[in-house]
């Protein structure tokens, strides 16, 4: 009986060794040889993800390999196709903020414990503090702040040395005649328009509420249209800037840095109601245990206070963490000082607007048709 | 005796017969055989999905999915007078919430009843948010509740659009597309001023048409120069038709931004020569002309290669015939040379009119504001505004119009004098 007894005991500790060690081996193997796919905007960009989070964690982690999806432009609309599918090959994806939200919304992404899935911030704060309220939904984790601002040709000969200073300066074509490139979307310009036309800023969304301040943005920006290049490419401003298609165009700063600092055009920047958003990681939901477990250990290491700051030496976008400020050094390669080409930079942030992501989800529809409408008027 | 005989053969004649079809039969469906694997590849990977995709353009479970309990109550509202439903519809519906805020369903109905009343999507990602930490005991407090969290629920207009578009199936996507919107306030479908659907079908068509024409005349005396000279520089001049044929089709349209733009190759010549000041550079990109010239040239091969397949088979002596009996040379052409390239014609330009019709790329690169395609709205509601039924039923739309264009074209020209090579 004893002998039985101590057999059972024996027999339920081997099979809850063996079960562990079965549970556990896969953990451990997957953590060793895993293939990450990370989703993310494509050129400079992803660039510095690679240079500032990639590497290095290879480099710790020899087992993982990273592979860089180019799809960021169109992840909601393939994380749904693929949730619809019930086959998500995604493991990690770099969204914007408004994505996020409609991700998170949807169920298609992953929700998130920050403190505990996240590190700490070098000064000991929690991920909650640091981040503080960049963290506008359980699933994002924001990497960067960035703006989408002017940049406009230093050598204008008509402009007789005259400079644009406010964003009226890119409506007012008498001062300073040329052509504008401007995104081929309603967002940001009707907000633009209406800063350029005396509305308030904290009026902006109400005003646009109203089919009189509708009508009253269309109206402005009707006094420029002849003279708008659209865009829908990140690369397509500083393209035309460069070539002198364009004398000022809207785009994302760190674009315009690189125009300015890398290629070293005669363009310079107009920091004049720049927009922020935010952009960062969804983990997608409904991933296998083991790739959400190589996701996450991924993303503790690339979210901490010096990776953050770090991605600011190959691009110029403000690191999302508050710890990270200080650390923002120089550029890798030209060695230039970063912090005063960062959005949030208090000389560059004195008029900064932020994108009112509630009044876009419910007005994108039909405003964006009354845009096409009007362009093709 | 010899009616048996003759009944006999009767049989035998007949059986024959039909042994002779059965083998028929057999010898038809063993052909089908090498054909299946393409015939399964294009059922499963073109028409499939073609079909699912164009049945979303009406489909609209998702609504009274998850919207379980209310939408059945909803129905028997009388929405006609200004009375608002009843606290029990009211009280289903913040069930349906609470369910639906669970398994985050909610918001993606929302966004559908956005599409046709502007405000839902935010009223509906509020309401769900705080319905989860709602108690309530019978109806009437259900309703104050969600009066408290949205005055908008007082608003008989949202509740109108939520009944309108909580049945299975709707509409709602092909009136979007025909410029169509639902008025809440007179409940009926209104045309939208701001509607662009239409005219861009139209401006489709338009360019499509001004493109195979272009293509047509470009095309036509090249392939009559190709199929004329002695087949060594002939070859030599395929090759140069070929080639921008083989190149990836983003490098000739990102080629031919180079060459049109303000700072382009063909402005800066002409400003060099001084035929345009420099003030008045000329613009033929991101328009209607950048769309027409960057796509007349990516399509002219669909046109040259029908058109001289078949002008290659012309006997150069029927020409000559004609001219030694006494006609002259345009009376030679055109009776007696152009009859015949008809087939040539005909398949190139169907061949470049429904690819025109459809391209997407070219003309979202060079065309700006006003030489983009309905294929880019398309684009544009299946990447970014995700509304995939209104792409799906513009894509409907757009196949219709090219199937009613086909069979017009058939019974003008006829397929069968189409010749491809």
């Amino acid at each position: 009986m004893k002998l039985m007894k101590n057999k059972t005991k024996l027999t339920t500790i081997t099979a809850v060794l063996v079960a562990g060690s079965l549970l556990a081996q896969p953990l451990v193997n997957a953590a060793e040889n895993i293939d990450l796919t990370i989703v993310s905007w494509g050129g400079a960009y992803t660039t510095s993800q690679q240079k500032a989070y990639h590497e290095p964690y290879m480099e710790k982690n020899s087992g993982v390999k990273i592979t860089n999806d180019d799809s960021s432009n169109e992840a909601v609309a393939r994380l749904r196709a693929m949730k619809e599918a019930g086959n998500v090959t995604w493991d990690l994806v770099d969204v914007v903020a408004a994505d996020a939200l409609r991700l998170c919304d949807e169920g298609l992404a992953r929700e998130m414990d920050f403190d505990k899935e996240l590190a700490k911030g070098n000064d000991g704060s929690s991920a909650t503090k640091d981040f503080g309220d960049l963290l506008v939904n359980e699933c994002f984790i924001p990497q960067i702040v960035y703006s989408t601002t002017f940049g406009y040709r230093t050598d204008v000969p008509e402009w007789n040395g005259a400079q644009p200073t406010s964003i009226k300066d890119v409506f007012d074509l008498k001062k300073f005649p040329g052509k504008r490139s401007l995104e081929k979307r309603p967002v940001n310009n009707l907000e633009w328009a209406l800063l350029a036309d005396g509305v308030p800023a904290d009026k902006i969304y109400d005003v646009l509420s109203t089919e009189a301040g509708v009508k009253q943005a269309f109206a402005k920006l009707d006094t420029i249209k002849d003279d708008v290049i659209w865009w829908s490419a990140g690369a397509d401003t500083p393209q035309r800037l460069a070539d002198g298609q364009v004398v000022i165009g809207s785009t994302y700063n760190g674009r315009l840095f690189s125009v300015i600092e890398e290629e070293k055009q005669p363009v310079a920047m107009l920091w004049d109601w720049q927009v922020f958003d935010l952009d960062g990681w969804i983990v997608p939901a409904g991933l296998s245990a083991d790739r959400e477990a190589a996701v996450l250990d991924y993303l503790k290491f690339a979210t901490d206070t010096q990776r953050l700051a770090d991605q600011a030496k190959y691009i110029s976008y403000g690191p999302a963490r508050k710890s990270s400020a200080p650390l923002v050094g120089k550029h890798a390669t030209l060695g230039i000082d970063m912090a005063p080409h960062m959005p949030t930079d208090p000389k560059n942030a004195k008029t900064t607007l932020l994108y009112n992501f509630e009044w876009w989800a419910d007005n994108r529809d039909e405003m964006d048709q009354r845009f096409q409408a009007w362009l093709s008027q | 005796m010899e009616s048996v005989a003759q009944q006999e053969q009767v049989i035998d004649g007949a059986t024959l017969k039909l042994r002779f079809r059965r083998a028929e039969r057999r010898k038809r469906y063993g052909a089908l055989l090498p054909v299946l694997p393409l015939l399964l590849f294009i059922i499963i990977t073109f028409l499939f999905p073609v079909g699912e995709m164009l049945l979303r353009s009406i489909d609209n479970k998702k609504v009274p999915n998850v919207l379980q309990m209310s939408a059945p109550l909803l129905q028997q509202w009388d929405a006609s007078g200004d009375a608002l439903p009843d606290d029990a519809v009211y009280e289903a519906l913040l069930q349906d919430f609470v369910a639906g805020a669970k398994d985050k369903t909610i918001t993606a109905v929302g966004q559908r009843l956005n599409y046709e009343v502007s405000g839902v999507s935010s009223l509906f990602r509020k309401t769900a948010r705080r319905a989860k930490k709602i108690e309530w005991a019978d109806a009437a407090e259900a309703r104050e509740a969600m009066l408290k969290i949205d005055a908008k629920w007082a608003d008989v207009n949202i509740w109108r659009g939520i009944q309108r578009f909580s049945s299975a199936t709707t509409a709602g996507y092909f009136l979007a597309a025909t410029d169509y919107r639902y008025n809440p306030a007179v409940q009926e479908y209104q045309k939208n001023p701001e509607g662009i659907y239409i005219s861009l079908f139209g401006r489709t068509l338009f360019i499509s048409l001004v493109i195979t024409l272009l293509t047509l005349l470009l095309g036509y005396p090249v392939s009559f120069l190709l199929s004329n000279l002695p087949s060594k520089a002939a070859n030599l001049l395929i090759i140069f038709v070929l080639l921008p044929f083989w190149t990836s089709l983003l490098v000739r349209t990102t080629s031919w931004i180079v060459l049109l733009q303000k700072e382009g190759v063909i402005n800066d010549t002409l400003v060099a020569l001084g035929i345009v000041g420099d003030g008045n550079r000329l613009e033929i990109i991101h328009n209607q002309t950048g769309t027409i010239v960057a796509m007349t040239h990516i399509l002219l091969p669909f046109m040259i290669l029908p058109l001289y397949s078949v002008m290659k088979t012309i006997s150069p002596y029927h020409m000559r015939a004609a001219r030694s009996l006494g006609a002259n040379a345009f009376t030679a052409f055109r009776r007696v040379y152009f009859p015949q390239t008809i087939p040539g014609i005909g398949a190139g330009v169907i061949l470049v009119f429904i690819l025109a019709i459809g391209y997407y790329i070219t003309p979202e690169l060079v065309g700006g504001a006003e030489g983009t395609f309905i294929s880019n709205r398309i684009a544009y509601h299946v990447r970014s505004s995700l509304n995939w039924g209104l792409a799906a039923a513009l894509g409907a739309m757009l196949l219709v119009v090219v199937l009613v264009l086909y069979w017009c074209y058939d019974k003008i020209v006829g397929v069968d004098n189409m010749k491809l090579g």
